[in-house]
């Protein structure tokens, strides 16, 4: 019995390591055209939009609106999902915890493409407003002209439908780590005469800090390849420059949303094209995990997993 | 710094569950009160309600004062966190901050006062504190490192340096050291008889052999049966209790004829 388990949790764990590397595969040899393709080529079959005159010219603005988009999300989320998290695991009683982590996992339940409907319909015309006031606010620092547009769709209303997708994901897996933070230290630190939030300070957080960096991790994957939400706020942007604008619409666009929006009407190169910007994504989602896990294991002895 | 308790007719509840019945002791400043009984009976509940730990367990409450120094604990202007400054506490299971170096725990309750403190006083409080608990030649070359790279006898070492280092008035001790090995729980009793000097101690212990070396008092506690209330059957010298008992039940006890 245990070797029939044994060899059942390996093939899984092997499984696991041939989708990705099977992932990795398709990526490359589908998009190898494009990235070999010479620049000539690429603006004739590639279907480059104005302005990009090879493929790093066309991939380097969306990854910058990716990254942008999903950074922005994971700031406004990541405090709000720990709040929370420690609400539902800390403070609220058994009843009201229950009912709240329901709701947040209520939450994870909507399609994206109902945030998308929502934030481009609902949403975004209504915190134009605001967004036009943090702008203007941000202008009278001398030498800063922020500019924000009247209709929303903005980067900003983007990583703010983003963030309230990826915050379900994040409060839900910091929830679990902080429940499991050992009573002994909560008692340790309540004896020396803590108060609740010197409890949490100092044994629920530091104990809990790894597995926030994990989840923050999920929730970014999520909002990096987030992909219809971000088309249907941004079905404006081109996508086709560098900008810190993010109240304005006009040139940031994120990879996965760009793929979507592309995608019907291409064929040949210019799919490869569109491949070849998949991979970027697929790299930087690889990159952006190990850096995390290499924060997190700096101070592993520290952990308290020993 | 060390005081004296006093406890008349305390009654300790969980909800409507009465766990301890009518437990009245005084506890002398500079001394160790030994807590032993069989399990169940109450001794920790009653060691916890000494520093409002039991409360932490949702629908706990008590009838009855704990007076330290004629001021009660339990007074409607007291609050449990300023109690659990005063009155340390070490328990069963070592249990210093595992994401904190050496020391750092020992000044994890000074920051928690929220106390300015310079570095060289930070180094001083460090090295007293562990001196105090019979620790520092052992770790002064590694105070950075974290306090779970240490054995589980240093570590319950480190932890009662951790209780010391914000001077306590009343040091409580919950079985410190029935998971360590006999080394280790030597070194710990051995400690138990230094701190005595500066510090009031009530230890709960099972082994009734520790509770005659390290205490000048000893108090029995009993339970009639399962979901009775657990009570203290009679407080005296250690001496007495290991020599002469007054109850029955207490003699049965110590000569180990149940429990």
């Amino acid at each position: 019995m245990s070797r029939v388990f044994r060899w059942a949790a390996t093939a899984a764990g092997v499984l696991l390591l041939v989708v990705l590397a099977a992932v990795a595969v398709f990526l490359l040899i589908r998009g190898w055209a494009a990235i070999t393709a010479s620049d000539a080529t690429l603006q004739s079959e590639g279907n480059l939009p104005p302005g990009a005159h090879n493929l790093a010219g066309y991939i380097g603005p969306l990854i910058f609106g990716t990254l942008i988009a999903a950074a922005l999300a994971l700031v406004m989320a990541t405090p709000v999902a720990v709040g929370i998290a420690l609400f539902v695991s800390h403070y609220a009683p058994r009843r009201v915890a229950g009912a709240v982590g329901f709701v947040i996992d209520l939450l994870a339940a909507i399609p994206s493409v109902v945030f998308g409907l929502w934030g481009a319909q609902i949403l975004a015309p209504r915190i134009a407003p605001l967004w036009q006031w943090v702008a203007d606010v941000l202008s009278v620092i001398p030498g800063v002209t922020v500019r924000a547009t009247a209709t929303g769709r903005s980067m900003a209303t983007t990583a703010l439908v983003l963030a309230i997708m990826i915050l379900p994901i994040i409060t839900a897996v910091s929830r679990e780590v902080f429940k499991q933070t050992p009573h002994l230290h909560q008692e340790a630190a309540l004896a020396l005469g803590a108060t609740r939030w010197e409890v949490i300070r100092m044994a629920v957080l530091p104990f809990g800090r790894s597995g926030v960096v994990s989840a923050a991790m999920l929730g970014l994957g999520r909002a990096l390849g987030e992909t219809m939400a971000v088309l249907m706020v941004l079905s404006t942007s081109s996508g086709t420059g560098y900008s810190f604008q993010i109240f304005d619409s006009g040139v940031l666009q994120t990879i996965a949303a760009n793929i979507a929006a592309k995608f019907p009407d291409s064929s040949g190169l210019a799919v490869n094209t569109l491949i070849a910007t998949g991979l970027a994504l697929f790299v930087i989602t690889m990159a952006v995990n190990m850096l995390a896990r290499w924060i997190v294991s700096r101070r592993n002895e520290f952990s308290g997993a020993n | 710094m060390a005081q004296r308790i006093d406890v008349k007719d305390l009654n300790i509840y969980y909800g409507s569950f009465l766990a301890v019945s009518d437990v009245s002791m005084s506890i002398e400043p500079r001394s160790v009160t030994a807590l032993i009984g069989p399990s169940g009976c109450g001794k920790s509940t009653f060691l916890r309600s000494l520093n409002r730990m039991h409360e932490v367990i949702p629908g706990a409450r008590v009838e009855g004062t704990v007076a330290m120094d004629g001021v009660d604990l339990y007074g409607p202007a007291v609050d449990p966190v300023a109690v659990r400054r005063q009155v340390g506490m070490v328990f069963q299971r070592p249990n210093p901050f595992p994401t904190m170096s050496i020391a750092e725990n020992v000044l994890a309750g000074v920051r928690l006062n929220n106390k300015k403190i310079s570095k060289s006083d930070a180094a001083d409080l460090v090295e007293r504190s562990l001196v105090g608990a019979n620790l520092w030649k052992e770790v002064k070359d590694r105070l950075d490192r974290p306090g779970s790279s240490l054995s589980g006898g240093q570590q319950q070492r480190l932890c009662i340096a951790r209780a010391i280092a914000v001077t306590p008035q009343v040091l409580l001790m919950d079985e410190p050291a029935s998971a360590l090995d006999p080394i280790s729980t030597l070194a710990i009793e051995d400690l138990i008889s230094e701190l005595k000097a500066s510090y009031t101690i009530v230890i709960v212990t099972h082994n009734m052999q520790q509770a005659a070396r390290v205490s000048d008092r000893t108090g029995f506690f009993n339970i009639e049966g399962a979901g009775k209330p657990g009570r203290l059957v009679e407080i005296d010298d250690t001496a007495t209790i290991f020599s002469t008992p007054r109850q029955q039940q207490t003699e049965d006890y110590i000569s180990g004829r149940f429990g």
